[in-house]
């Protein structure tokens, strides 16, 4: 496994599939009395949040915790960047207090990787910009693989903004790499430029049409539509957005009875996602809450608790 | 978990060094061990055996079918893995844990025996009694090895010892199984060069 987790090109599919065996190993943990694990006694992960976040954050400070790390918080907001210091400066500034992994994110495209090259912590990308969040993808994974078996041969279906995601971004490259098939669904305005180059070589198709393909779904992947987008003029109205692309309760109904729903949240409910299809029996987006923290804590434990490899 | 005396590949016999306990020998250390255990603890309740990764976990099977076969009282049996507890994890490149599993109903209140292949520097044993401690308050522990070969670095002692092997610390003591290896046997080698140095288990 390399020494960061930036993209999930990072990962060969041995490495996630070690990464899944011990999160299952940590999922029971989740359920003892004693919730810890000393694994990374001594050490320090800091959590640097130039984005807004509740639950990425907090389930990487959860999953920290439970392998006793010390787990700081920074967020953007009332730091030091809010005064107008570099992302280098920041980030000098927190390695130099001697921490030992960094869980990065950041609006810019690549930041995670740029900061992995100035600092010797271990750098975990949280969301960089419009480009990855390979976490987010380990978790969906994982949560789709416990309730499917293995993904080999599945179809997943991924609805949404799809230019503007990172979750979409390295989904498909982690279901690719496990053997998925996966088709794409957004309207022709949040479809991103030069799509057709990217899923020829990544071998997934894309859609206009969701109605034609939620009934061969094996499972369904809603994405945020982020209501910033919504001045943007990428759809007209969110009633229109909710009409061509929202998993409305008829639409649930195409959908196969044991079709795992996923949603990255927060949802808008009556957007993207009925109330319906949302509480669902087939709805796994709790699943998918608690096994962000399982697949967060296998992360670190695989990253940090070993011999470090720059020694 | 005695990666240090198995050969560093799963499954992979030992080459070389000759053989200390074969098959019947070790068939019958288990049975006594089996009764010590049943002696100790005045009949099989309350009893729960924990097999400590890798080569502990079917040893604690077998003991467990050996008392269930004498008392006619099934005996509980689990795995424990210590990965996350050892002192050494920085200075290998990780592992990864293997399973724990224990009775749905919790260890608190039960007479654990731990059950492990080699007892050496008591290293292993000390990452277990942690992970007992955090799955919860048993009313007792016990120890029980199939090979005690000494070199303690921390104060362990086994409750139950199949046996006795005196050894150079820098041999390499190798308990191979059936369910493991395909074989059952425990040969004793003089260590790598590469072995010696990493010192102890």
């Amino acid at each position: 496994m390399r020494r960061h987790l930036l993209s999930i090109d990072d990962l060969t599919v041995d490495d996630i599939d070690t990464l899944f065996d011990t999160a299952a190993e940590m999922h029971d943990v989740q359920n003892r009395q004693v919730k810890k694990l000393p694994a990374l006694r001594g050490r320090t992960v800091i959590n640097l949040f130039f984005e807004d976040s509740t639950r990425t954050r907090s389930s990487f400070e959860i999953a920290g915790k439970w392998l006793s790390a010390d787990v700081i918080n920074i967020s953007a907001k009332g730091s030091s960047a809010s005064k107008g210091e570099s992302l280098r400066d920041t980030v000098l500034t927190v390695c130099a207090m001697g921490v030992d992994g960094l869980v990065i994110r950041h609006g810019a495209s690549g930041a995670a990787k740029q900061v992995s090259e100035w600092v010797d912590a271990v750098v975990i990308n949280a969301g960089d910009g419009m480009h990855e969040h390979p976490t987010q993808a380990l978790l969906d994974a994982y949560t789709l693989q416990r309730k499917l078996g293995p993904l080999e041969g599945r179809h997943v279906v991924i609805v949404g903004d799809l230019t503007h995601s990172r979750v979409f971004r390295s989904n498909v490259l982690s279901l690719r790499k496990l053997g998925a098939s996966v088709t794409v669904v957004a309207p022709p305005t949040l479809m991103p430029s030069g799509i057709d180059g990217w899923s020829k070589d990544g071998g997934f198709t894309t859609s206009y049409d969701l109605d034609a393909v939620l009934p061969d779904a094996d499972a369904v992947m809603m994405l945020r539509v982020q209501r910033e987008r919504m001045s943007g003029g990428y759809f007209p109205s969110a009633r229109e957005y909710t009409v061509g692309y929202g998993l409305t309760r008829d639409r649930l109904a195409l959908l196969k009875p044991d079709a795992p729903i996923c949603h990255p949240g927060p949802m808008n409910r009556g957007l993207e996602i009925a109330a319906d299809a949302a509480d669902a029996a087939q709805s796994v987006v709790l699943d998918q809450v608690s096994a962000g923290v399982a697949v967060r804590m296998s992360v670190l434990y695989h990253l940090m608790a070993g011999e470090d490899s720059s020694e | 978990m005695s990666a240090e005396q198995t050969p560093a590949t799963p499954g992979a016999p030992a080459t070389g060094g000759r053989t200390v306990l074969d098959a019947r020998d070790i068939a019958r250390a288990l049975t006594r061990i089996s009764h010590e255990i049943l002696e100790r603890n005045k009949g099989p309740e309350g009893l729960l055996l924990l097999g400590i990764h890798t080569r502990g976990v079917p040893l604690a099977k077998r003991i467990a079918e050996r008392i269930s076969t004498v008392e006619d009282h099934t005996v509980a049996v689990g795995s424990l893995d210590v990965t996350m507890y050892r002192d050494d994890l920085r200075s290998h490149p990780t592992r990864s844990p293997h399973h724990t599993q224990t009775p749905a109903s919790g260890i608190d209140g039960k007479v654990v025996v731990l059950v492990d292949d080699v007892l050496f520097s008591g290293r292993t044993i000390r990452a277990a009694l942690d992970a007992v401690n955090d799955l919860g308050r048993p009313a007792a522990v016990r120890l029980a090895v199939l090979v005690d070969r000494g070199h303690r670095e921390l104060p362990i002692r086994a409750d139950h010892v199949g046996k006795n092997l005196p050894s150079a610390r820098a041999e390499r003591v190798s308990v191979l199984l059936d369910e493991i290896d395909g074989v059952d046997e425990v040969r004793i080698s003089d260590a790598p060069k590469s072995a010696v140095k990493e010192g102890v288990a």
